[in-house]
């Protein structure tokens, strides 16, 4: 009997997988970094704050910084972009809409690191000129 | 479908919000996932201002002039609520992930202490900011 047996029935009730477990490992170690990178990120606010324009330039000049800030950038929204995938899958029931959100999950993501990106290595790369 | 597979068990399901007493580490858990929806909107408010930063002073202080409106520092002083109460959860996570701080006593009073933090943190990140702009102009 069990050589008729499909595929999907063979494999329901087994398990997982076993790739389940990547963006929850992803989620952990992201997190360690950001706990890292906001207390940069918080030092920049207040520099920012108290110095505008003229010393934004000057802290994203470093190549130091600008290195920090683009990771921060990109580990924060691949962060959040992992937290948005699951919200989605929690509470979006319909396949259609929840196939378009979490696509726009990951184009608004990437298009958002990708501009902050540019903009930064742009700062870092004029401000010697 | 008419034989289901030996291995499917009948799955229990979830309990919903309506049957739960309300406590603290729920409404901790659940603000956790709110203040993440919140920082996606500030990891794009960041984004706006690396791009504003590096098209030169008039686009910074257009967008900065946004910022320091006074709808604009509300969502900027969300924003910092959200980070901060979302570090001190995902530091509670980690801690969990450990296997550590699993007692209802230590949860409630991790959860407490989370609240506390992100007010506190993100007033006294004000304050601070608000202070030195100031004497700076």
């Amino acid at each position: 009997m069990s050589l008729y047996r499909t595929g999907l029935a063979r494999a329901r009730g087994l398990g997982s997988a076993k790739h389940g477990v990547g963006h929850f490992i992803a989620e952990r170690v992201s997190s360690v970094a950001l706990i890292l990178l906001t207390i940069w990120l918080v030092w920049v606010a207040l520099a920012v704050a108290r110095g505008g324009y003229a010393e934004a330039r000057s802290i994203l000049a470093s190549p130091v910084n600008a290195a920090i800030a683009v990771l921060l950038i990109v580990v924060g929204l691949y962060h959040a972009m992992i937290g948005m995938r699951v919200i989605v899958e929690d509470y979006i029931e319909k396949p259609l809409t929840k196939a378009a959100l979490l696509m726009l999950n990951t184009f608004v993501g990437w298009a958002a690191a990708a501009i902050a990106t540019v903009s930064i290595l742009k700062i870092a790369f004029g401000a010697g000129a | 479908m008419a034989d289901a597979s030996p291995g499917l068990r009948e799955r229990p399901l979830s309990p919903f919000t309506q049957v739960w007493r309300w406590h603290v580490t729920m409404a901790a858990s659940i603000l956790n996932r709110a203040a993440g929806v919140g920082l996606y909107a500030g990891w794009l408010i960041f984004a706006g201002w690396a791009l504003a930063l590096a098209g030169g002073p008039d686009a910074y202080g257009a967008y900065c002039s946004v910022l320091a409106s006074i709808p604009g520092q509300i969502v900027l002083f969300g924003v910092a609520v959200c980070l901060f109460f979302h570090l001190a959860a995902g530091v509670r996570h980690l801690f969990w992930d450990s296997g550590r701080g699993f007692m209802p006593r230590t949860a409630t009073v991790s959860a407490i202490a989370s609240f506390v933090f992100a007010i506190v943190a993100a007033i006294v990140v004000f304050v601070i900011a608000h202070l030195g702009q100031g004497s700076a102009s």
